[in-house]
């Protein structure tokens, strides 16, 4: 994989002060086999002109935005409640992720954003996310203004119509976005990136990177 | 596969009843719910000492069973539902996350960790016939993983 010499020039100037930049020398405290690189494992977003902020509510009915969590760093995920797979072991990677950065985790925020908002109650999301870690928290919008924010974040979806009216499923895009501490987009995470992984890249963007 | 052989012996013998109509069934287990969540997946081994086709489950908590096959194609999950899940004998075939699975949907009340979900499997022999196999699947954590034990969060 070509490093991304932007990237590195980027987090080189950024990381002048930071606490922790001596974890930066190559290989330094990073479990991990392969080869040195300072690339990241998700997929690095730069200067994206989608995906910039959302104005959703929270199960308590609050209207929240992505400045809410300013400081912090913000992994998105888009998904419905009666996903029976790929949600659930989202957020289960999400949730050992923060757990993983131990203090640290606490300045992630995971926002699951449900694309059934006719099923996701608020009710039921302010179960759903928590389940997986207390720290969790579950957003939705009207029908209509989901279908504009999934274009406006590149996530496809698409309702599949079950036997019953109730029972239909919902084909979805499965990666996560992560925004740095300054409410920038900065990585594409797809689904099958190990729990391990995506915890060295939050921990490298609370870090400044 | 001398191993298989043997491991396959002894769940055999273990499940009696099963054994005589050649339906292994091992490790079922059904994803916990949250209030006011009306679907979630069962997941289970099946192995069969003949060829056999699972055509469908059943259970007294829903009349929506369905088979569902879940694929990851160019980063979107697609999910349908399937007529029929193919049983190759001696081979267990795993109904588990990110495969096929049975989906339970129009759930009336949420289940619980620990609670049981008693499921009935439709197993038809290459000779057309059948056969109905009566199990109990144990409700796990929203959050378990494929593959690890109950008792064990990693």
């Amino acid at each position: 994989m070509m490093p991304n010499w932007r990237a590195l020039a980027l987090s080189g100037l950024l990381l002048g002060g930071a606490p922790f930049a001596a974890a930066k020398s190559p290989s330094a405290g990073l479990p991990s086999a392969g080869p040195p690189t300072a690339a990241f494992h998700a997929m690095e977003m730069h200067d994206a002109d989608f995906a910039r902020d959302f104005r959703l509510r929270d199960a308590e009915g609050k209207v929240r935005a992505l400045a809410d969590w300013r400081g912090k760093v913000v992994l998105l995920f888009f998904g419905y409640v009666q996903c029976p797979d790929v949600c659930p072991t989202t957020l289960l990677r999400a949730a050992r992720a923060v757990r993983l950065l131990g203090e640290a985790g606490k300045q992630v925020q995971v926002l699951f954003v449900t694309l059934d908002p006719e099923r996701d109650t608020p009710p039921v999301l302010k179960e759903y996310a928590p389940a997986f870690h207390p720290g969790f928290l579950g957003l939705y919008t009207t029908p209509e203004a989901t279908k504009t924010l999934a274009r406006d974040f590149r996530v496809f979806y698409r309702k599949r119509p079950g036997r019953t009216p109730g029972s239909y499923s919902i084909d979805h895009s499965v990666h996560s976005y992560v925004y740095d501490r300054q409410g920038r987009l900065r990585l594409s995470v797809d689904h099958a990136e190990t729990a391990e992984a995506l915890a060295e890249d939050l921990s490298r963007l609370l870090q400044g990177e | 596969m001398r191993r298989f052989s043997r491991s396959l012996f002894a769940v055999l013998a273990f499940y009696a009843p099963l054994a005589a109509a050649q339906v292994m069934v091992e490790d079922p287990w059904v994803r916990a719910t949250v209030p006011g969540q009306t679907a979630t997946g069962a997941f289970l081994r099946l192995t069969t000492l003949t060829p056999a086709r699972l055509v469908a489950a059943k259970s007294p908590l829903t009349a929506t069973v369905e088979l569902h096959d879940m694929k990851i194609e160019a980063g979107v999950m697609r999910m349908q539902a399937i007529d029929e899940i193919p049983l190759t004998p001696n081979a267990a075939t795993e109904l588990k996350p990110g495969g096929r699975h049975i989906m339970l949907m129009d759930l009336n009340r949420s289940l619980a960790v620990g609670n049981k979900v008693p499921l009935t499997l439709v197993v038809e022999m290459p000779d057309g016939k059948r056969q109905e196999y009566a199990l109990e699947a144990e409700v796990r954590a929203l959050d378990h993983e494929a593959g690890s034990a109950p008792a064990h969060g990693k």
